[in-house]
């Protein structure tokens, strides 16, 4: 019977979570999100983001089963890229184009580098600039109403509040915080971005669930807040902390794509600095950019420099300085 | 009383109530027992004896001229058999005494209780080293050397430590019940000899009736009992001392570059036993569980017991177990048979069914830097470990390989279920080899 024992390097027993555990939280935090684009933006946002999570994971299969690895679609990352990509575009962009997106987040992003943790950029988010550049013009109509399933060409549209096009009323912090103006239509901007009140409510989900911690996205969002005092482009919007934070992409950026995990420093220095930058980065953009919204460009610059942050802000080691 | 921890750390589930009710018993002895002549860190010892020679409970039976070593004595009164090679915990062959019982229980006539106080406090050091004492918790580090720092450390607090962080371990909170009075002595007899009051005995909260037993006993003795945050390595020296007493030991130090001085629960009571009753280290306590064990349960078993006969008397296997593992899951090492003897160090048989041992598959790392913010001694385990599979030595040294306590804490933490502390193993007796020749060369170049 020895023969039959296993023998293997310790510890013999491990923790019960898991990637998939993990994943599946995020995915459970973006649900708010996903309610909430429903609700402003109508059946054709739930549509964009089916469209999206089925091609993620469709390229993430066929990927890997061309390449001849292991399926990984199981552990729901490719759900989550998917979801943040779909969060990321305007509700009446054209089916075909989200695919494209999809290819270039999952295939390209993604798996050509090694799959899953390889990536050293946010792959919903480089789908996002992809198509961003390929398609300005899809990727910047901005529905203000409820859309049909096939009604994007209906559909009335208008610019972001960001933008120095834009000529409605200013919304308060209130409505940006909702993502609704008192009228009851809708704020310009990207599916799951507009709705702040929805993405905090997964983001204590996952600060709850211990799956981030607080460093990146408060040191995202004070950074925003701090740098909204600068005047810049737009001065409509200087000095308003909370209507920096709330509108365009920050609070999205800041608590679901910025802390993505493969993409973000592991040390807590590292983690600070990161949400800093991310911060600044984002708020210049805004500020003197040529674009009405940084958050896209900022986080992609931080994931380029987020080896080197794990490399200068290595932890002290416990006693590596001698006691007095 | 705030609850004394450290940084970093997991919560693994404790599995301490199978055994941690029940007394220890008295396991029958078997016919024959084996001393494997290397059961400590440091030199091996030499046989003092032959085949055929008679033996006693408690004569010495191998020794060493080396510092960092300490002799075996027989545990049992019998007959020496043979001396060869037999498998040990460690999965090696060491060179072993082996005796049969004559079940006369016949002490040897060397010993002799002696009175701690008529000695003098430099001669305890070698009384120990003597009655073959060495770190009972796992690591088996000769307890003499730890009583003689250089002369330039001031020793100024001493700890024995309860923590039992491991799971499944009672043994330590057994004999904190059962005989707390040679645990401190012991304790005494060490702060004796570095002429100093400063005793603490540090345990951890999930032990609550040995912390009020002790705080009772302790009343007017001036020895302070601290109650530990339960986590785990809580044990670990380190992040023991740091927890008792603010102190950082230095990177590549020991515990007496900050004047402390650390023993395990059974450790300390064997020092006691050794002047209580004159009776050298001829015994220990293990627990046995796991799921595959008929009755979970703590034994007093004499050094040379061999597991199978252990198992045995328990009544055999309650199921076929899939691991079996000296020590607790979490450091402890798996076996590849049965027939290797409890030696000093064998804390606990955990015997694991099917489903226990049951490891998941390893997924790529994805970065969530758990590992990072777990370690206990504040390292990236996700790139040492990476280095270390690259082969990368140099930056393994540079991200501090040598600093890791192998603990498993990142292990266990890691949801890609990597083997972090596999790989960071590999690589660090790699890079100390590569210390140790650049020490060499450097010397010779001298």
């Amino acid at each position: 019977m020895e023969n039959r024992l296993t023998v293997s390097s310790s510890p013999h027993i491990r923790g019960r979570e898991t990637i998939s555990d993990t994943m599946l939280d995020v995915v459970l935090a973006l649900m708010p999100a996903a309610f909430a684009s429903v609700y402003f933006f109508g059946q054709r946002a739930l549509a964009v983001i089916l469209v999206s999570v089925v091609s993620c994971v469709g390229f993430e299969a066929l990927y890997e089963l061309i390449a001849r690895k292991k399926v990984t679609i199981k552990d729901y990352s490719a759900v989550v890229t998917g979801m943040l990509m779909a969060y990321t575009l305007p509700v009446t962009i054209p089916y075909p184009m989200i695919i494209i997106g999809a290819f270039v987040a999952i295939v390209i992003t993604k798996q050509l580098f090694g799959g899953l943790g390889q990536n050293f950029m946010n792959p919903a988010l480089i789908g996002r600039a992809f198509l961003l550049a390929a398609f300005p013009v899809h990727m910047t109509t901005w529905a203000l109403d409820r859309v049909n399933v096939f009604g994007a060409a209906d559909a009335i549209t208008g610019a972001t509040p960001l933008s120095t096009e834009y000529t409605g009323t200013m919304p308060s912090a209130f409505e940006a915080f909702f993502g609704q103006m008192k009228d009851g239509g809708a704020i310009g901007g990207c599916l799951g971005e507009t709705c702040a009140a929805a993405l905090l409510l997964g983001g204590i989900y996952l600060l709850a669930r211990r799956v981030i911690n607080l460093r990146i996205p408060l040191a995202y969002i004070v950074t925003v807040a701090v740098m909204s005092y600068i005047p810049g482009k737009n001065p409509a919007l200087q000095g308003h902390p909370l209507l920096a934070v709330l509108s365009g992409g920050v609070m999205l950026g800041a608590i679901f794509m910025a802390t993505d995990y493969a993409t973000s420093p592991t040390t807590r220095w590292g983690q600070l600095i990161y949400g800093v930058g991310c911060g600044a980065v984002t708020s210049v953009i805004r500020l003197f950019g040529g674009y009405p919204e940084g958050v896209t460009y900022a986080i992609l610059l931080m994931n380029v420099l987020t080896p080197l942050l794990d490399r200068w802000t290595r932890p002290r080691v416990f006693g590596e300085v001698k006691n007095k | 009383m705030p609850k004394l921890t450290f940084k970093g750390g997991v919560h693994p589930k404790d599995n301490k109530d199978y055994t941690c009710y029940d007394k220890i018993v008295e396991l029958e002895q078997p016919e024959f027992l084996v001393f494997p002549l290397s059961q400590h860190i440091g030199a091996p010892c030499e046989p003092l004896v032959k085949k055929g020679d008679r033996v006693y409970k408690g004569t010495k039976i191998a020794d060493s001229a080396a510092f960092v070593s300490a002799p075996i004595h027989s545990s049992v009164s019998g007959t020496v058999t043979a001396i060869e090679p037999r498998p040990v915990p460690n999965g090696q062959m060491v060179n072993s005494i082996v005796i049969q019982n004559d079940f006369s229980d016949e002490e040897d006539p060397s010993v002799e209780p002696l009175d701690y106080k008529s000695v003098k406090p430099d001669d305890i050091p070698g009384i120990v080293r003597d009655a073959g004492v060495v770190g009972m918790g796992g690591a088996t580090f000769p307890t003499h050397v730890k009583l003689s720092p250089a002369p330039d450390k001031k020793i100024d607090t001493v700890i024995v430590n309860g923590a039992e962080c491991e799971p499944y371990l009672t043994s330590d909170h057994r004999v904190m019940l059962e005989t707390p009075e040679e645990l401190i002595t012991g304790l005494k007899i060490i702060l004796y000899r570095f002429g100093i009051t400063n005793g603490h005995i540090a345990i951890e909260e999930n032990k609550a009736d040995a912390i009020e037993l002790l705080t009772e006993k302790c009343a007017g003795e001036g020895i302070t009992v601290d109650t530990l945050k339960k986590k785990y390595p809580q044990g670990g020296e380190k992040q023991l001392i740091y927890a008792v007493t603010k102190r950082k030991v230095p990177l590549g130090g020991l515990p007496a570059d900050v004047g402390v001085v650390v023993v395990n629960v059974d450790t300390c009571t064997a020092i006691a036993r050794r002047f209580m009753y004159g009776t050298p280290l001829i015994r220990r306590i293990v627990t046995l569980v796991g799921g595959a064990v008929t009755k979970p349960i703590n034994y007093r078993v004499r050094i040379g017991t061999p597991v199978e006969y252990i198992i045995e008397k328990n009544g055999g296997f309650a199921e076929e177990p899939k691991k079996v593992i000296m020590g607790g899951p979490m450091m402890g090492q798996a076996q590849f048979r049965l027939d290797v003897p409890i030696i000093k160090g064998s804390s606990a048989i955990l015997c694991l069914t099917e489903k226990e041992a049951e490891l998941p598959e390893e997924e790529p790392c994805f970065r969530c830097g758990r590992c990072v913010a777990h370690c206990p001694m504040g390292l990236m385990p996700l790139y040492i470990s990476q280095f270390s599979r690259l082969e990368d030595y140099d930056n393994c040294e540079k991200y501090n390989i040598t600093a890791c306590i192998e603990c498993g804490c990142c292990s266990f933490e890691c949801p890609a279920k990597r083997h972090l502390v596999q790989d960071i193993r590999r690589g660090k007796q790699e890079v100390m080899g590569r210390i140790k020749a650049r020490q060499t060369a450097q010397k010779e170049g001298k």
